[in-house]
């Protein structure tokens, strides 16, 4: 079951990065920097005294806001520069943010004690602590919602008619600034969503939890095929088994991140569009 | 400040210079966008101390050895150039990056966590080199490898690189053979960062495989980008920059990494085409100098 706890992680920052990609095609390192934004956030407002549900809401608000901000602030000036300048800005501004939650929450793991209203589920051959199921519940949630917005909803059909082409998209009347201002807060929400789940079933938090997740999101990405939804949600979960069974059976003969990016490598030789991409040329 | 210290950074400058140097080939010359080559520095800096430290081989057969692997591995890990491209070859050599790294970390004959120490320092007829000798030695290197992409550039390898870069198709319909070239480019990229891994190991004396993790390919890529890509000159300020930078920004020790990040950040966001870029902006008259020129000339007339 851990498993799928660990790819309920891996799909929730995934999927946003990948609305990200989708629309604009760059790499958003950054992202993982609003992943622990959500989940120190989170635990600042619930650590002044707001109740954990309030808290939680309000740190997604301020992290898609962050997110979209990042977008509207940095990313919209240099779009036109060619792919390897948001990309390195992206990097500034990772580095740059953990090193300001540091300086604004200090470089402690801390916990998060919030009691959690749900049973632990056990049986004889697995064991699922009550976190893990909200991990789960809330990340299946999370799908479902993602579903219904991304098929059926107006913004929806904007997200995917700019994904497809933006320039088409923009002369067929769409606001592509706009629509592509509510990705990039859709997504960052995503991400914090995620942040805070993870906080939550690893019961700690701090600065620099968003290093390893960024560069794994984007092997999630990859093998999902660049900007497929779905292709995110399964990768990610694949990954998260593969992962933790190769981990179970073999031991530690590499550690789980080279594990992930061998896989990749692997991968990107044979199928170079991932494993459920279209074929672009 | 003692002389020590500035001959330090003297030396490591010079790594940069060339290390800057040599992604600028891979990067601003042939527009192969690679996040990992911190690990061909670290092939570089392993081959070097395992021949020297476990076989037991002179340095300067060390030093040739470890430019011809880490040429060879670079060839190798530029395989996959061929089959992907921009986004997903980034991602490709992050991937390689983590890899390597994680093999250094987790095979005992690379030593494990603990690294590779007592890695001795060259010897000239006898003569071991000193912190001062080393520095000279480092910057004549660093000199050699500048001259080398200044040659590299006036040779028809570079009109094949710049086919490479602008477009792939529209080179190979030309008769530029594209897997020809990005071998090339990766080959030369790996020998270089070979070249500087060996010239950071035996000053150190010691290397752990942190040393070649992923963020040293971040502070590459950086040293490029903010110099200017494509352009001699700006990788090597970009390199003393994000040398000196750091050093620089002591007094501020705790918001160091942060305000380093607002550079970038802030640098991309004004100067995207990287110092240098900026500099010929100004000389020629780009778009966003001129608004800045008029402004200044609006200023100054009324």
């Amino acid at each position: 079951m851990n498993a799928a706890v660990l790819g309920s992680s891996y799909v929730l920052i995934a999927i946003g990065l990948t609305l990200v990609y989708g629309v604009l095609k760059i790499l958003h390192i950054a992202h993982a920097g609003i992943y622990a934004f959500g989940a120190l956030f989170a635990l600042f407002l619930y650590e002044r005294g707001l109740s954990f549900p309030l808290s939680v809401f309000l740190s997604l608000l301020f992290a898609g806001l962050v997110g979209s901000l990042v977008y509207e602030g940095l990313y919209k000036k240099v779009l036109s520069r060619g792919r390897i300048v948001p990309l390195v800005m992206s990097i500034g501004l990772f580095a740059a943010m953990e090193d300001l939650y540091r300086l604004l929450w200090g470089p402690y793991k801390r916990p998060i004690d919030v009691y959690v209203p749900l049973p632990d589920l056990m049986s004889s051959s697995l064991y699922l602590s009550s976190r893990g199921l909200l991990v789960i519940l809330v990340t299946v949630i999370a799908l479902i919602s993602v579903y219904v917005i991304v098929s059926q909803t107006k913004f929806g059909k904007w997200l995917r008619a700019c994904a497809n082409d933006l320039q088409l998209a923009g002369a067929f009347g769409i606001n592509t600034d706009r629509t592509i201002f509510f990705g990039f807060f859709f997504g960052s929400l995503l991400a914090a969503l995620g942040g805070i789940l993870v906080g939550l079933y690893e019961n700690t938090v701090y600065p620099t939890m968003g290093s390893i997740p960024s560069y794994k999101a984007f092997v999630v990405v990859v093998l999902g095929g660049f900007g497929s939804i779905r292709g995110a949600v399964i990768a990610g979960y694949l990954l998260g088994i593969i992962e933790t069974f190769i981990v179970y059976y073999f031991g530690f003969l590499l550690p789980r991140d080279a594990i992930a990016f061998l896989a990749m490598i692997v991968l990107l030789m044979f199928r170079p569009e991932g494993l459920f991409g279209k074929v672009q040329r | 400040m003692s002389l020590d210290y500035l001959l330090t950074i003297t030396v490591f400058m010079s790594v940069n210079v060339i290390l800057a140097t040599s992604l600028n080939v891979l990067i601003g010359f042939a527009g192969q966008v690679s996040l990992g080559h911190a690990a061909f520095f670290g092939i570089g800096a392993y081959t070097s101390a395992i021949l020297t430290v476990k076989v037991g081989v002179d340095y300067w057969w060390a030093l040739v050895l470890s430019i011809i692997i880490g040429g060879l591995i670079g060839s190798l890990l530029g395989l996959p150039s061929l089959r992907v491209r921009e986004d997903f070859l980034v991602l490709a050599t992050i991937g390689m990056n983590f890899v390597v790294v994680s093999i250094f970390n987790y095979v005992p004959f690379f030593g494990g966590p603990y690294g590779i120490i007592s890695i001795p320092r060259p010897k000239f007829f006898g003569h071991t080199f000193g912190t001062r000798a080393y520095a000279m030695y480092a910057l004549i290197w660093a000199v050699a490898v500048v001259l080398f992409v200044i040659f590299l550039s006036k040779r028809y390898v570079r009109m094949g690189f710049d086919a490479l870069r602008e477009n792939e198709d529209a080179a190979e319909s030309i008769g530029v053979s594209s897997p020809r070239y990005k071998i090339y480019a990766f080959t030369i990229a790996g020998a270089l960062a070979g070249l500087a891994g060996n010239l950071w190991a035996h000053y150190m004396t010691v290397i752990f495989p942190d040393n070649f993790s992923f963020p040293v390919s971040i502070s590459i890529i950086t040293m490029v980008v903010i110099g200017g890509l494509g352009t001699i000159t700006g990788p090597i300020i970009g390199a003393v920059l994000v040398t000196i930078l750091p050093e620089l920004l002591r007094f501020i020790q705790d918001y160091r990494m942060f305000v380093y990040g607002m550079i970038i950040v802030f640098t991309m966001l004004f100067m995207p085409s990287g110092i240098m870029g900026f500099l010929r902006g100004v000389s020629n008259g780009s778009t966003f100098s001129r608004k800045y020129i008029q402004k200044i000339r609006r200023i100054a007339g009324s």
